[in-house]
């Protein structure tokens, strides 16, 4: 069942070129849905009518994109300026190998080593304007024909699966992607009493560009977000919350920076864990924001966000304990199966 | 046995100071291909020797094959994995870096950041240090204690990439360039007369004291000893006279550690043989086996080659792989007449 | 063995001046050994003959103090430190000069106690004045500081339990151990805490097969502690690393061998500063393969450094045993 995972979580798509993970998801949910379309932001729109009379229309989210870096420079001895794209701490950028452009040339973000630097430079992180790529050109007319400025990159990080957990990065949100693949493949005797759509959006990490045009070009019901939440349950301040806890099921936000969860939504779900008897965590902090910020405004469409817990999003590696994964799939697809109970 | 194979397989073999047997014995192995005789010592030092036609003399080539890494230190509630540095590390390229674990089995780890989410407003000018960074395995703590205990290494999870131009990056580039110098130059003296045996010694824990070069060179007790590590590499930020360019030739040491007719004779035989190499002003013995084996036993005269790296001691060190071969020409050069060399300026 | 231990924590004996507690101790050690000498440095080896191994056992018996640099025109004693003392742990300690005198330390006001420094500090012998003073202490007079051994519910505390605790657990093992294939000597070796020079000089001579430190170490169990593996009451400490020695893999294995065969308590430790004698012993002529039992204390380098009754306990069993087994086949590869 983590194969999709597996494949999303390599897929390259840093925010504004989401071109090779849009073609992934396409190739596995094309023969589970009636039709397949995407808009010119690259937003990909996925439908599955449930062909029942006055049924309740869904719309579900996840993002694609994933947050990385963008060429904007080029030096004169060969090495490459670069900013992050969406909100990757900088001090996670030293000393990491990245993948850029469509020809998937590697490079090395480097340091002054550290027996070079003087006391006061040991004090504080590098700054972004201490930081380059490398790629091994030996100037810049060969730097700038194999990686031109505004090549995207990503870091070059290999998924791998240890006891119950897997390793792996943009989990932030390829999980809520391969999530709504899963409830997209449904076998030939099951059918859900909704019409859904699932929108896999781009830019959410630079804006919720993509998503903004959701309100206008989709008027659902109801909205789901699906994502990859920060799991704190690491070492860290007395008193501070863990936000989620790795091994206790999916999480789901009562309210976040972009918008207050729907309460007949989170009764729906907590209901549907407690009948099924799948385990579940509030999200126990108000921090972030997803897509359904920019959607639900329009009309009042109630909504909620559900997630997996992702430990380090936004860096370059990041874990998640594959029975969360597993548990959230099977929270959201009973409580597709019986959202008659919402009504 | 391809140069850019034995690179890779050097710096993906693991050798953390005081564990390092894998890469020993990867060593030993090499050795015992291109040399006469190869051994692995009690401590792990790996020792090859080619003989020469005189054994009129010795000289002792050494270059270091321990890397900096962790140890296993204490475990917090949950299983997190607090870490002892062995060798020196910058605080500031670990958080988010993924790590290897070598306890019962190998376990993946990374090295753990609070998220950007839960962070406080000026947190991204604070530094963590050591103390305060952990090892996340994702694992529950008794599965985790099952597998490492105190004292298990820790070392970076690395991988031997090829970036344009024959620039190579990875971790442990220092010092398994430095090995495959040794490497390159047996496969060179293969074809070549020389006078003197040749030791070839990949030394052990040179990240803690340089300790391995002292016990081999007291061992051996050669005539002429050339350490050979790495050096810092051209990087924007630090001045040019610091540094020594990539794909210029290894960087020759001059300074009170090293000899300095010896070494007078190594740059003319550069000239001599148009073997490319730059100059590295060194003013206090220091950071290399050079300063061990200059004064052990009854003292040994020393010169140092060594190879350009950028980014040292981070996971992505940077080298041209062109300067690991002059360097070997150039040594190879060196060990076919030390025995004229030595009779002009130590009589 | 509390009893030893209290008489020799207690003995004068700074680094540079061991006589008193090598006199104590080589009386204590001479009737469980072949013969016993001091070298040119001042060790005092004892030595059991044996056709095995060489096994080299190191104690230091120096001590942490100061000496007295000058006196100046009010009669108040200046010094500097010998070994690693820290200025803020003196303030107002008893001291004891080697010539017998008596006096406490004193400190200099100043405004932000961070700026305290040896030059500070002085010691207060009741002299009126420069002129009393001299007839009373000189300049080059080697000092430590006073304190008496006390029990705290199993726990002791006294100055100088480093080393004096290495010490008396190699006199011990001497008492308690009945066969063993191996050449011992148990060195008591001097000036440790100026830099390892009496094991320097031991090690060079002896020329062991393997090197066994005893020593104490830190702790992670008092609030807000360096975080660190080793508490008290857990056993005898294993060392793994520390600053001066990575503890080779057959050395530390065979040790915990022998612990947990015989059921001997003990812990892993990684002491993240310092280093001990077995360090030089490591590094001695072509290396030499050497570790270190550990007796975890807390307050090292105080006036009032603590441990475990038990665990030296055990410390004394693992050396006994560490001492019978065959070390020539334990330690081969």
């Amino acid at each position: 069942m983590i194969h999709i995972l597996e494949k999303y979580s390599k897929a390259f798509g840093v925010s504004g070129h989401e071109e090779d993970i849009r073609r992934r998801i396409e190739e596995s949910v094309r023969d589970h849905v009636d039709s397949l379309s995407t808009d010119f932001m690259g937003n990909l729109y996925a439908h599955k009518p449930c062909g029942r009379k006055n049924a309740p229309h869904l719309l579900l989210v996840a993002h694609m994109d994933e947050v990385g870096l963008l060429i904007n420079g080029v030096e004169s001895n060969g090495m490459l300026r670069f900013v992050p794209v969406g909100g990757v701490d900088p001090r996670l950028l030293v000393s990491k190998r990245v993948i850029l452009g469509k020809e998937r040339v590697p490079g090395v973000i480097g340091a002054k080593p550290i027996h070079l630097q003087s006391r006061d430079e040991w004090k504080s992180p590098i700054p972004l304007s201490g930081l380059y790529i490398d790629i091994g050109a030996s100037d810049e007319k060969e730097a700038a024909a194999k990686v031109p400025p505004g090549t995207a990159g990503t870091f070059h990080t290999f998924f791998e699966a240890q006891e119950d957990v897997v390793f792996g990065k943009a989990f932030d949100d390829r999980a809520g992607c391969a999530l709504i693949t899963e409830l997209l493949m449904t076998e030939e005797d099951e059918s859900y009493p909704v019409d859904i759509t699932a929108v896999f959006t781009v830019q959410e990490e630079v804006g919720l560009r993509g998503a903004s045009l959701l309100a206008e070009r989709v008027r659902p019901d109801f909205v789901i977000a699906f994502e990859g939440t920060t799991a704190g349950d690491v070492p860290r301040d007395d008193y501070a919350s863990p936000s989620t806890e790795m091994r206790k099921g999916p999480a789901i936000s009562f309210m976040d920076r972009t918008a207050i969860g729907s309460p007949r939504l989170i009764e729906h779900l907590k209901k549907t864990a407690e009948k099924n008897k799948i385990p579940f965590q509030m999200k126990k902090t108000v921090s972030g924001g997803t897509d359904i910020g920019v959607i639900h405004t329009k009309g009042g469409i109630p909504s909620v966000v559900v997630s997996v817990p992702v430990r380090y999003i936004h860096a370059p590696r990041g874990i998640l304990a594959v029975e969360d994964y597993k548990n959230t799939i099977r929270l959201a697809k009973a409580a597709l199966m019986n959202f008659k109970e919402v009504l | 046995m391809k140069t850019e194979d034995m690179l890779k397989a050097l710096t993906e073999a693991p050798g953390i100071s005081g564990a390092e047997d894998d890469v020993a014995h990867l060593l030993r192995n090499y050795f015992a291909r291109l040399a006469d005789e190869a051994t692995i010592d009690k401590f792990q030092n790996v020792i090859g020797v080619k003989k020469g036609r005189t054994s009129g003399g010795k000289v002792m080539m050494a270059a270091h094959i321990d890397q900096i890494g962790f140890l296993v230190k204490t475990f917090d509630k949950g299983g997190f994995i607090r870490l002892a540095a062995v060798g020196g590390h910058d605080p500031r390229v670990l958080p988010g870096q993924s790590v290897v674990i070598y306890g019962k089995e190998q376990v993946k780890g990374i090295i753990g950041t609070t998220p950007p989410h839960l962070q406080k407003p000026g947190d991204t000018a604070k530094i963590t240090s050591l103390d305060d960074l952990y090892v996340d395995t994702g694992l529950d703590e008794t599965t985790l204690k099952n597998k490492v205990r105190v004292g298990d290494p820790v070392l970076f999870d690395n991988v031997c990439t090829e970036l344009q131009g024959g620039l190579y990056a990875g971790a442990a580039m220092d010092n398994r360039a430095g090995v495959l110098v040794l490497l390159e130059t047996l496969k060179i003296l293969e074809k070549m007369r020389h006078d003197w045996d040749v030791y070839m010694v990949g030394t052990v824990q040179e990240e803690v004291g340089t300790r391995g070069a002292a016990m081999t060179a007291y061992e051996i007790a050669p005539d002429v000893g050339i350490a050979i590590d790495v050096t810092f590499g051209d990087f924007p930020g630090i001045p040019e006279r610091d540094t020594a360019k990539l794909g210029k030739g290894g960087a020759v040491a001059i300074g009170p550690n090293f000899h300095p007719a010896l070494t007078e004779k190594l740059m003319e035989l550069a000239q001599e043989w148009e073997v490319p190499f730059q100059k590295e002003f060194i003013p206090r013995p220091g950071g290399t086996d050079a300063v061990s084996m200059q004064i052990a036993a009854r003292g040994v005269p020393m010169v140092q080659v060594s190879i350009p790296l950028r980014y040292m001691h981070t996971t992505v060190e940077t080298l041209d792989l062109k300067d690991i071969k002059r360097a070997a020409r150039l040594l190879a050069l060196f060990a076919a007449q030390l025995e004229q060399a030595h009779r002009e300026v130590l009589g | 063995m509390k009893a030893l231990l209290k008489k020799v924590v207690e003995t004068f004996g700074p680094s540079g001046r061991e006589d008193a507690i090598r006199q104590l101790l080589l009386d204590e050690i001479k009737p469980y050994v072949d013969r016993t000498f001091i070298d040119n440095m001042g060790n005092l080896h004892a030595v059991k003959e044996g056709k095995g191994a060489r096994v080299m056992v190191a104690a230091h018996m120096d001590e942490i103090g100061f000496v007295v640099t000058h006196i100046d025109e009010k009669g108040f004693l200046r010094i500097s430190p010998v070994g690693g003392v820290a200025p803020v742990r003196c303030l107002y300690q008893r001291v004891l000069l080697e010539n017998g005198a008596r006096g406490v330390v004193g400190v200099e006001s100043v405004k932000n106690p961070n700026d305290i420094d040896f030059s500070k500090l002085y010691v207060d012998i009741g002299a009126r004045d420069e002129k009393e003073a001299r007839k009373l202490a000189q300049e080059g007079l080697f000092g430590a500081f006073l304190n008496e051994m006390t029990e705290m519910n199993g726990l002791i505390t006294a100055k100088s339990l480093d080393d004096r605790v290495g010490c008396v657990i190699a006199v011990e093992a001497a008492r308690q151990l009945k066969k063993s294939p191996n050449e011992i000597h148990f060195v008591f070796t001097v000036q440790e805490e100026v830099g390892l020079r009496g094991a320097i000089a031991a090690a060079y001579n002896i020329e062991p097969d393997l090197g066994i430190a005893l020593d104490v170490t830190g702790t992670g169990d008092t609030p807000d502690a360096p975080k660190m593996p080793m508490k008290l009451r857990e056993g005898v400490a294993v060392k793994i690393k520390d600053n001066s020695l990575l503890v080779p893999r057959r050395v530390k294995d065979f040790f915990m061998r022998v612990a947990e065969k015989n059921k001997i308590t003990y812990q892993p430790e990684i002491l993240t500063f310092g280093g001990t004698d077995a360090g030089a012993i490591n590094l001695s002529r072509s290396g030499v393969l050497a570790g270190c039992l550990s007796i975890p204390t807390r307050y090292i380098h105080s006036v009032s450094e603590t441990a475990s009754l038990s665990d030296i306990e055990e410390a004394i069993k693992l050396l006994v045993k560490i001492l019978e087994s065959d070390v020539k086949k334990e330690l081969e590869d």
